[in-house]
């Protein structure tokens, strides 16, 4: 069976963070990532971003899914911006470097590429530490965490229960699948008709969500029969008082996020331009 | 305490209760006054109304579950019109069936704290109720660190029940406690609440169907519900006395059975409430010894053709993983129902999953009629083995009964339709569901569903069944039915395996029995030499029956003799 969305517990300095911290790091990190289109910046980013998770212990095999699931995304996102808009880079820098033409409109020039190498540097700077976050945040951290920063703590504690049964959910698609498969219905096939597969696929999921629910159900029951929801507010048994390499993570953080504020003012807008 | 009327924790004075979603009531005129620090058992049929008086008990009702009630229910001196689910939970804790499902924290200690978090306790209090309720209950020190999966279910159970004693609670309400566990944890559930009562001095409610299990430890009164009302308010000797249970569809214990097949009066003189307390004159030992002496005695034909073979069989799920299964041989003969049973994580279900298909072995082989089964896909064996899950919700995946049971035929595609129509309505006579043939599946109870997971099977024409816990959370008129059910299929010679931690439907139902411990078969015999075997009934996780110590009270050296002659006696009385 394998994982796509999980906590995977190991001793590393990027565990014992608490979950606010990280929490607040993957949004102060992203969006600095985001903004930004200095390539200088954008250059360093992934490079810190694999450092740090060399630090945390998680194995590429144990992550490899979501990996190979992101980098297909970003092939096809570069791919998409290259058949609808081939001249974007053009506009942006002001020049045109003609490099070679492939057909009609579609010129690559050294604009185009430098932008797109931009857009992947992007998701090499926030795949790696999106995936650390949510490899070495266990869940209920991800919740008073998410509590932490603002978020109603029914909001949170669903959140963090979605995620808890991912694996859970994971298990029983796998066992519903092939107790449906014995009986004829057939999933991975390319023999079939994309219509007809999809039908199969939904034959699958109407057992799973049915028994879905009757797992909701229990533990809604079991949660309000405890009290759950009775107050606006609660108190967490897990939370953790911040550490110093808490506080170091998030000024860090913020570092990187003026650098990319200050930034745009030495380039005098949103993007370094090396061809003028 | 001096006004008696203060004792009672819990009262219902003409109590009536009717779901909104239904037409009838589900619960009439009920009286009932629970006191302080009694253990009451409520026990009836599934349908009597047990679990709904429970929910009015915890306030589940009106919360989750909406619905018109008349009468009165005071609870803790106050009516429960005044009161909610959440000033309830201060009063009543309730541990519920499904101890995987109310697990909602990540570690022991955070989820014994849930109760106290939303309170809003400091954390170093909350810190400090924890540690002492979990050494109350046996899960303290190292274990509040642990995550879940890392628990034995009967651990589980120690943690479910700490979670609602940090809050102080008066009543200790338990949902069918017993359900999903195997009998030698359920042995222990039952002596653990029995141990937090008498430290506690908590009000105990249990909510089971499975009377002999509760009874081994006392309990001061036992209520017995049927179609929402209460029959009998007594205590157990009285009600074993009398005939109320088999009337009602509770099962007696076996030792009860045993004595009354034997011509034995049951009187509450004998304490007949457990078989550690039964006293038999002289007179009934003897009557005892006539009947066994005069009992059936004939060995298990079992067919001399193998159908399935499995020899050396290793299994692991990934290469760095451990070994679920190990050297596992195994013959399955023609036209038998046996059992493979084990505690779980034994690697029982693993073994099925094998046969079908569903995962491949590390090394060994399999053979099915002689021929290689290495190669074959889960469709094509499918052709000869059918496998029905645990839960019928998990295999049901069309809305109407018909479409259902005829999916897997369409599919096949070899049919033309008017044979795949003459094919499901055989099948769905066979399984009594002809008349129900239109209806939608989710009017059907969840036996009825059971009976069209099997359907569905059925039709595909296998030659082996395989289904895992046919029975489980079913009460004994509908455990009764799926089994004569099974059985009556196995008798139009259909090889059935059953995966179970039952020791009732094994004894009663399975020719033989294979023993899955620590991912080896460690014994393969007659399920009455299973269960007389001390070292194989505690790797198993199970519990010798009543029915052992009967016979040793009887001066019957060979309770193995015994329980044979009991168990053919008793198809032949049910029939």
């Amino acid at each position: 069976m394998i994982n796509i969305f999980n906590y995977i517990e190991k001793k590393s300095p990027v565990h014992k963070l608490t979950g606010a911290t990280k929490l607040l790091c993957l949004l102060i990190w992203s969006l600095a990532a985001m903004t930004s289109f200095d390539t200088r910046l954008l250059a360093v980013m992934p490079v810190l971003a694999f450092i740090l998770f060399f630090v945390s212990k998680i194995k590429f095999s144990e992550v490899k899914v979501m990996f190979y699931f992101t980098f297909i995304f970003m092939v096809l996102n570069n791919l998409l911006i290259f058949l609808f808009s081939p001249e974007h880079g053009t506009t942006i820098y002001g020049t045109r470097t003609v490099l070679f033409t492939i057909f009609w409109r579609y010129v690559v020039t050294a604009e185009q590429l430098f932008y797109q190498l931009n857009v992947i540097l992007k998701y090499l700077a926030t795949i790696p530490i999106v995936i650390l976050f949510v490899s070495t945040t266990d869940p209920s951290e991800f919740a008073s965490s998410l509590n932490r920063i603002g978020v109603s703590y029914k909001i949170a504690y669903s959140v963090s229960l979605a995620l808890r049964y991912i694996p859970d959910i994971q298990r029983e698609y796998h066992d519903i699948s092939i107790a449906q498969q014995a009986r004829g219905l057939e999933m991975a096939s390319g023999k079939q008709k994309l219509i007809k597969r999809l039908k199969n696929a939904a034959d699958m999921l109407f057992p799973l969500i049915v028994s879905s629910m009757d797992r909701i159900e229990i533990i809604a029951s079991a949660m309000e029969l405890r009290g759950f929801g009775k107050n606006k507010k609660r108190t967490w048994y897990s939370a953790r008082p911040f550490a110093v390499s808490d506080y170091l993570s998030i000024a860090f953080c913020i570092i990187l996020a003026a650098v990319s504020v200050g930034l745009r003012f030495v380039n005098g807008g949103r993007y370094f331009n090396p061809f003028i | 305490m001096n006004n008696p009327e203060e004792e009672n924790v819990i009262e219902f004075r003409n109590f009536g209760f009717k779901y909104t979603a239904q037409s009838e009531p589900t619960l009439y005129d009920i009286n009932l006054k629970i006191r302080r620090g009694e253990k009451v058992l409520i026990c009836g049929p599934s349908g009597c109304g047990k679990s709904t008086l429970a929910h009015c008990l915890n306030g589940l009702i009106p919360a989750s579950y909406s619905g018109e009630a008349t009468g009165e229910l005071i609870l803790d001196g106050k009516s429960f019109k005044d009161q909610n689910i959440f000033s309830l939970s201060k009063f009543v804790g309730t541990v519920l069936q499904d101890s995987d499902g109310q697990f909602i924290g990540l570690t022991v200690g955070e989820d014994i704290a849930f109760a106290l978090e939303n309170d809003r306790t400091a954390q170093a209090e909350m810190k400090e109720r924890v540690k002492a309720v979990a050494e109350k209950v046996g899960v303290g020190g190292p274990f509040l660190s642990h995550a879940p999966h890392e628990l034995s279910g009967g651990q589980k159970q120690r943690v479910a029940l700490a979670g609602v004693m940090v809050d102080d609670v008066k009543v200790l309400l338990f949902d069918e406690p017993l359900a999903n566990l195997d009998p030698a944890t359920g042995k222990t559930t039952i002596e653990l609440i029995d141990e937090i009562h008498k430290n506690t001095g908590t009000t105990v409610v249990i909510i089971e169907h499975r009377l002999e299990d509760v009874l081994h430890r006392d309990v001061d009164r036992v209520i017995l519900m049927s179609e929402g009302r209460i029959i009998s308010d007594s205590s157990p000797a009285a009600l074993l006395s009398s005939d109320l249970l088999i009337k009602y569809g509770i099962r007696e214990p076996l030792y009860i059975t045993a004595l009354k097949y034997a011509g034995v009066k049951i009187t509450e003189e004998m304490k007949p409430q457990r078989i550690d307390t039964l006293k038999l004159s002289e007179e009934d030992k003897k009557k005892v010894l006539s009947w066994f002496e005069k009992a059936p005695y004939e060995k298990e034909k079992v067919s001399e053709q193998i159908i399935l073979k499995a020899r050396n069989i290793d299994f692991k799920y990934s290469d760095e993983g451990r070994l679920v299964l190990q050297g596992i041989n195994f013959e399955l003969h023609k036209g038998e129902m046996m059992a493979i049973v084990g505690k779980n994580g034994a690697g029982k279900s693993t073994f099925s999953k094998l046969i079908c298909g569903f995962e491949k072995p590390c090394s060994g082989s399999m053979e099915l009629n002689g021929t290689d089964l290495e190669g074959m896909s889960i469709k094509e064996r499918a052709d000869h083995i059918g496998y029905v899950m645990q839960n019928p919700n998990q295999m049901i995946s069309k809305p109407m009964i018909r479409e259902e049971v005829s999916l897997g035929l369409i599919l096949k595609s070899s049919l033309t339709p008017q044979q795949i129509d003459e094919r499901v309505d055989e099948t769905l006579k066979i399984c009594g569901l002809y008349p129900f043939r239109n209806w939608p599946v989710s009017a059907l109870s969840f036996g009825q569903k059971k009976r069209v997971t099997i359907a569905s099977i059925l039709s595909m024409n296998p030659e082996i069944i395989i289904l895992d816990e046919p029975t489980a959370g079913q009460d004994f008129r509908h455990y009764t039915e799926i089994m004569d059910f099974l059985s009556d299929l196995n008798k139009r010679g259909i090889t059935i395996v059953l995966i179970t931690h039952d020791m009732h439907l094994m004894l009663e139902y399975c020719s033989r029995a294979v023993i899955f411990a620590d991912s080896q078969m460690i014994a393969d015999k007659s399920c009455e030499e299973v269960l007389t075997d001390s070292d194989v009934v505690e790797k198993a996780c199970l519990k010798k029956t009543s029915l052992s110590a009967l016979s040793l009270m009887c001066g019957i050296k060979d309770d193995k003799d015994f329980i044979r002659r009991f168990i053919l006696t008793d198809r032949e009385v049910r029939k």
